[in-house]
Order: structure tokens, then sequence, then C-alpha cells
């Protein structure tokens, strides 16, 4: 499917919904004093984010039923959590991930 | 990682994540290929939209043409949490120009807000944009890379997934959310581990109720309104 006007309205679109959702959070901030108690709430937001993208890629999701476990990447999870209990390296860690999946897919 | 913010430092900071991206990248240019998406309209969405899952949503959503005012919904769902980030990432840059701040959040990506709060930790809460640009910078283009990289390797080159790339980007946030933990001295640990299982059981309970990007949203939300009642607690 080659470039069309549809292609391309929908690209720039979905470019400007997503260049505003990252930019005027910056530009709000610099102008306007937040409050303390909002501060306070956003700095849990690293650990509350990081943890929900970890889960969606631990569980399957389906609307109507309990979410399943994704028994392959729970499986590359336990080595890689370990990993990073003893090296505490970004580096190693995604290293083992990524061996811990090949390891597995081969096996199974 | 240590508490440097020059240009060198941020290279040797970001390399880790570049794996993810590369996972990730290589395997959406294999579905965009597959979906007989160009490589300038693979282009466009990875320099125009750059984002992994938005651009997973809009490739099927274009193949199965769906209407424009849908697909861009859809995007500002899934990318919605880039708002929560920004305004948690922004409070260290308010002393930087607005040109700076423009700059920093238009590339900002779930792994280099992850890897800069990670770097917030160990310098005790200082950010340089310069450090900031140059990971925006290089995950950018090896964004871009990755994903041409998949669109023309197509079915010739053994699948990402055996390899185990696809596992990389997953590995990623288990080693900066655990890095984040045990580097932020300012907050205790039980705390932390409360907030991880206040995510986790609304993110269970929802995923029954609502679609996935909503779901996410709303679990972070709990997790830090629940994270201010425990702190307060403990």
């Amino acid at each position: 499917m080659g470039i069309n006007t549809y292609i391309l309205l929908t690209i720039l679109g979905c470019g400007l919904v997503t260049w505003l959702s990252r930019v005027i959070p910056f530009i709000l901030v610099k102008n306007f004093v937040l409050p303390t108690n909002l501060i306070k709430l956003l700095s849990f937001v690293p650990v509350a984010i990081m943890t929900a993208l970890v889960i969606q890629n631990i569980l399957i999701f389906k609307i109507g039923s309990w979410p399943s476990v994704n028994w392959l990447n729970f499986g590359a999870a336990i080595p890689t959590i370990i990993s990073a209990f003893i090296s505490k390296s970004l580096l190693i860690i995604v290293i083992i991930g990524i061996i811990s999946m090949a390891l597995l897919r081969f096996i199974l | 990682m240590n508490a440097d913010l020059s240009v060198k430092t941020s290279v040797k900071d970001v390399i880790p994540t570049l794996f993810g991206y590369i996972g990730v990248g290589i395997a959406y240019g294999v579905v965009a290929q597959t979906a007989h998406l160009s490589l300038l309209t693979i282009s466009l969405l990875c320099l125009i939209v750059y984002a992994g899952s938005a651009q997973f949503a809009i490739t099927t959503m274009l193949v199965g043409s769906s209407p424009i005012s849908a697909i861009i919904l859809s995007t500002f769902l899934i990318n919605s949490r880039m708002i929560l980030m920004s305004t948690s990432m922004a409070q260290y840059f308010k002393r930087d120009s607005l040109v700076k701040n423009i700059q920093i959040g238009t590339l900002i990506t779930d792994e280099t807000f992850a890897l800069g709060m990670n770097k917030v930790a160990v310098t005790k809460g200082k950010l340089s944009p310069v450090w900031f640009n140059t990971a925006n910078v290089i995950a950018y283009l090896v964004w871009w890379f990755a994903c041409l990289v998949g669109a023309l390797s197509g079915k010739l080159v053994a699948d990402p997934k055996s390899l185990g790339l696809d596992f990389a980007v997953v590995a990623m946030f288990i080693g900066l959310l655990y890095l984040q933990m045990i580097g932020d001295r300012r907050r205790k640990l039980r705390v932390q581990l409360e907030v991880i299982l206040i995510v986790s059981s609304s993110l269970f309970i929802l995923g029954r109720f609502v679609n996935p990007e909503i779901a996410l949203l709303s679990a972070t939300i709990i997790g830090c309104l629940g994270g201010m009642v425990v702190e307060k607690w403990a």
C-alpha cells in the first residue's frame, strides 16, 4: 500500500495528538506552580507506570474474563529479576532477559 | 550509572535501553511490511508519531480502513500515559528555557522517561537538557533504523522472536523498575512495594472491564493515590 491522503492525514493527526500529550505538560509545568499534593502524587508515577508496563506484558488481558498469565514471559521474567538483584546493571539485566527468552523458546 | 550529566555519559546510559528499541522496532517493521505499508509510510510513522504500541495499533487500523478520527482517538488513548510522564519529568526542567523543555518533551518515551527517573535517583534530583536530549535523539534514530531493518528483512531473516529480542523491552522495564526502587533513597522500600501491589491488583481487576490503555492509565493513577495514602501511614 503506497502513501495516499488517507494515510498521510492519519499519520499527521496521530503525530499531533501524541506530540501535544508529550509537550503540553512541559509548557504548563514551566509556567505554573504545581500544588504540593500534585507534586507528591506525581512522585509515584515512575514506579507505578513501570509496574503497569511490566504487568501488562506478564499477563494476557481480554475484556470479559480475568487476566491470565503469559507463561513464556513469566518464565523469562524470573531469571531477569534474579539478574537484577545480583548485577544491578541494566545492560546485564536486558541481556539475561533476551537469553532467557531465546532459551525458553528453544527448549519448549 | 553515575551522577555525570555529559553527552558521553548519556550515550553510555542509554545503551542498555537500545536493545528494547531494536527488539520492538524490528518486530514492528516486520508487521508493517506484512501489512504492505511502504518504507516511506513506515518512516513517517516512526519519525512523526514515534510511539511503539500506537504504531502497531495504527498499522492494524490502516489495514482495516478505519476512519481517521477513530485511529487518532485510539492513538491518543494509548499515548495518554505520556501526559503523566511528561508532567512528572517536567519538574526537573523548570529552570531551563521553554525551547529546551519542548525539545525534551517532543522525543520523550516510556524508556527515556524511566531512564531519566533512574538518573534523577542517582544525581539526587538533577538532570540536564543535554543529557536528556542526547538519550532521546539516540533512541529516536535507533527506533527508526530498527523499524526499517525489520521492514526490509521481512521474512528473510530469522524471526526476531526466536532470538528472544522481543523480550528485551520487558526485561528493560523490569530492570528500570528494580533500579528505580533501590535508587530512590527518599522513599521507603516498603512504600514502593505497596505501590507495586496496588498497581498490579488494580490492573488485574480493571483488565476484565476496560480496554488495556484505560486500565494502564487508571491503575497508574490509583497506584499514585494509594502511594500517598500508605506513605502517610508509614
